[in-house]
């Protein structure tokens, strides 16, 4: 029961998670690829509820920012104007899910910048990009795992299935890829593959290149579950009645593997994500000026953004939340499907 | 012996299968160093295609494996184009600095690992456990990426810390004893990444493979002939736990591997790391191949390395 629970929390809360990312258009102020060469660098601005002398303010507000006198990218808070947040207000047109257009946004605060998470070297608000580059960093983990999971599928039970040579082969070959670091494995068959693409061609070749890695270890799971399946008392009654070989999978043993695909998947989609972030980040993955979680990052391998603009750091502790999720998931999942503990 | 040589005959056909592996997908690749150089309206399309042929990259597959077989055994793993020189000779170099990298960090992540879960195993369910198992569970979560990201900002901001490379300017000139200081400050930060983040799932094993030993009933015998707390832990309990960890032992260096290459780029350490993505960018084949394969190897050896711990320490493995 207690496990149960534990389940429909965790599931409610990434489910949350992912869909203020999926509605990234709605909860973020400006467009992530739109410029202000006026405003860049600009450090992240505080929210503020209480002014100078103390007064509670319903509607939050902050103070702009000023140029500092002289200077390109130095900024001083201007406290002597400022300047409520508008809620529900009009902004730039964006499509919800990629498919709804709208203009309506969270928040935002007409002519005045507002950057929650300050902005990069082209002005750009960090805080928009960094809500959009989830939708690519989570959809690439997902897809990816989506496609491991299918490989190791049909791979790991067309192992069972044959027995003998073609199960050995097969095997052998999924040993050869678990045996690679699989960083390094990543990195090699990127190595051969085209640099300078598309973004969405980019993106296609992340999400197939990590699932065609990644087939090795749900493929073996796979294969163990539906060999233990096949055993089954049930099924050799079932294969007695004359059930044909489709059926048979269809019934009895894809159902078997159903929660051991469940909990590779949440073990797995956190693992992808991190793998295209790792790979956009070092500028083999979604090239510029489309953000994810990865190429949001790569500025800060430049000395000048570490010492002098931190907040660029900022945007990595959206993953966090999600791992956390997808860590209690598979915890919870596993536990389910091994039973309650005596 | 016929178990470590089954072992060795595994690990090379495994390292066999790599090699033919990426050779394998360098023919699936659209391009190579040569089709960048032909953009170039300097180099002439002979000079180019003499290239092509002097290095044999218009040989059919089988053909360039053989020859890149073949300078193996010469030492040269291959050609880099991209230098001008073998392969080999620029992969040492780095590959001996993320040796000292992971060996270290996996020297310092088990020699913490141990006593802590061992620790929490001794206390389960209680405080010290669930501390240590929380504090676990929280590194699991975040990245080495991230780790190494913060770590970097950290050491940037406040000076404890050099932030990059290897060695200071003026290494040369230092004392041994100033030499070896300074190549510890260097190592201290990225050494710490791959520390952290190896050891959630070092613990959560070291404090698996206890618990169960010591819920037997062996050991509470021993405990109740009142053997003390510490003979009991680390001379009964834990030979006991051992076979598990050691497996996890060979395991663990594939981790480190994959975590140092990232660590390595981050913190400008001169390894395989940095080396292997400018090989990437430049498409210099064999230095790319090289790098896995010497990855490959580390990881190979590591596991080697554990199967004999594992001959032994298990007389079980040693009769069967």
């Amino acid at each position: 029961m207690r496990s149960r629970r534990k389940l429909i929390v965790c599931l409610a809360i990434l489910g949350g998670l992912h869909f203020v990312i999926a509605c990234a258009g709605f909860f973020s102020p400006y467009d992530p690829t739109t410029q202000n060469r006026d405003w860049p660098y600009a450090p992240p601005m505080r929210i503020h509820w209480f002014d100078a002398a103390g007064h509670f303010h319903l509607r939050p507000f902050f103070y702009p920012l000023q140029l500092h006198e002289g200077a390109f990218n130095e900024y001083q808070q201007d406290t002597t104007h400022p300047v409520t947040l508008n809620f529900f207000m009009t902004g730039p047109r964006y499509r919800l899910l990629g498919i709804l257009p709208l203009h309506i946004h969270l928040f935002g605060a007409g002519d005045t910048p507002v950057f929650l998470l300050g902005s990069d070297s082209y002005g750009r608000d960090l805080f928009s990009r960094m809500l959009f580059g989830g939708q690519i960093s989570l959809l690439a983990g997902l897809l990816a795992a989506g496609l491991a999971l299918s490989f190791g599928l049909v791979i790991g039970s067309l192992a069972a299935y044959l027995g003998g040579w073609g199960d050995e082969i097969l095997m052998r070959l999924a040993e050869l890829f678990l045996a690679l670091p699989w960083l390094y494995l990543l990195f090699a068959i990127r190595a051969f593959l085209p640099l300078a693409v598309s973004p969405v061609e980019a993106f296609l070749l992340i999400v197939i290149l990590i699932g065609t890695v990644g087939w090795a270890r749900p493929a073996r799971l796979i294969r163990s579950v539906v060999l233990s399946a096949k055993e089954r008392d049930y099924v050799r009654a079932a294969r007695g009645f004359g059930a044909t070989g489709g059926y048979l999978l269809r019934r009895h043993i894809l159902p078997e593997t159903l929660s051991v695909m469940l909990t590779q998947a949440a073990i797995l989609v956190p693992q992808y994500v991190l793998a295209e972030v790792t790979l956009s980040f070092l500028g083999l993955g979604v090239p510029e000026p489309v953000p994810s979680w990865g190429n949001l990052l790569s500025s800060l391998q430049q000395y000048s953004v570490l010492t002098s603009y931190w907040w660029m750091y900022l945007p990595s502790f959206a993953m966090v939340p999600f791992f956390v999720g997808y860590l209690i998931l598979a915890s919870a999942l596993q536990e389910r499907a091994e039973g309650p503990k005596i | 012996m016929r178990y470590i040589l089954n072992r060795l005959a595994h690990a090379f056909f495994l390292l066999v299968g790599v090699s033919f592996l990426s050779f394998l997908f360098t023919t699936m690749a659209p391009g190579n160093y040569f089709d960048e150089m032909r953009l170039n309206p300097q180099i002439s399309p002979d000079t180019v295609a003499a290239l092509r042929a002097q290095y044999g990259v218009d040989r059919p597959v089988l053909v360039r494996y053989g020859r890149w077989v073949a300078s193996i055994a010469h030492g040269d793993l291959g050609f880099s184009f991209a230098y001008g020189r073998p392969a080999a000779p620029l992969l040492w170099v780095r590959a001996r600095n993320t040796l000292l990298l992971t060996s270290v960090a996996t020297i310092v992540a088990w020699l913490i690992a141990l006593p802590l879960g061992i620790w929490s195993a001794e206390n389960r369910g209680r405080l010290p456990d669930i501390a240590v198992t929380s504090a676990t569970g929280l590194l699991l979560v975040i990245p080495d990426l991230l780790l190494a990201l913060g770590l970097l900002l950290l050491a940037v901001r406040t000076g404890w810390f050099p932030t990059g490379g290897m060695v200071s300017v003026g290494f040369e000139t230092l004392s041994f004893i100033g030499k070896l200081r300074d190549t510890i400050l260097h190592m201290a930060l990225p050494v710490t990444v791959l520390v952290l983040s190896a050891l959630p799932i070092l613990v959560r094993h070291v404090r698996a493979a206890m618990s169960e030993v010591l819920g037997t009933g062996y050991l509470r015998a021993a405990q109740a002939h009142g053997i003390p707390r510490r003979t009991l832990l680390y001379r009964y309990a834990l030979p006991a736990a051992s076979h598990p960890l050691i497996s996890l032992f060979g395991f663990s260096v594939g981790t480190l591997l994959s975590g140092s290459l990232i660590v390595e780029v981050v913190m400008s350490w001169p390894g395989l790391g940095p080396l292997l993505l400018e090989a990437i960018l430049a498409r210099d084949l064999y230095v790319v191949i090289g790098g896995v394969m010497l990855s490959t190897v580390f990881l190979v050896a590591g596991n080697l390395v554990a199967d004999v711990i594992l001959y032994w320490v298990d007389p079980r493995i040693r009769v069967a």
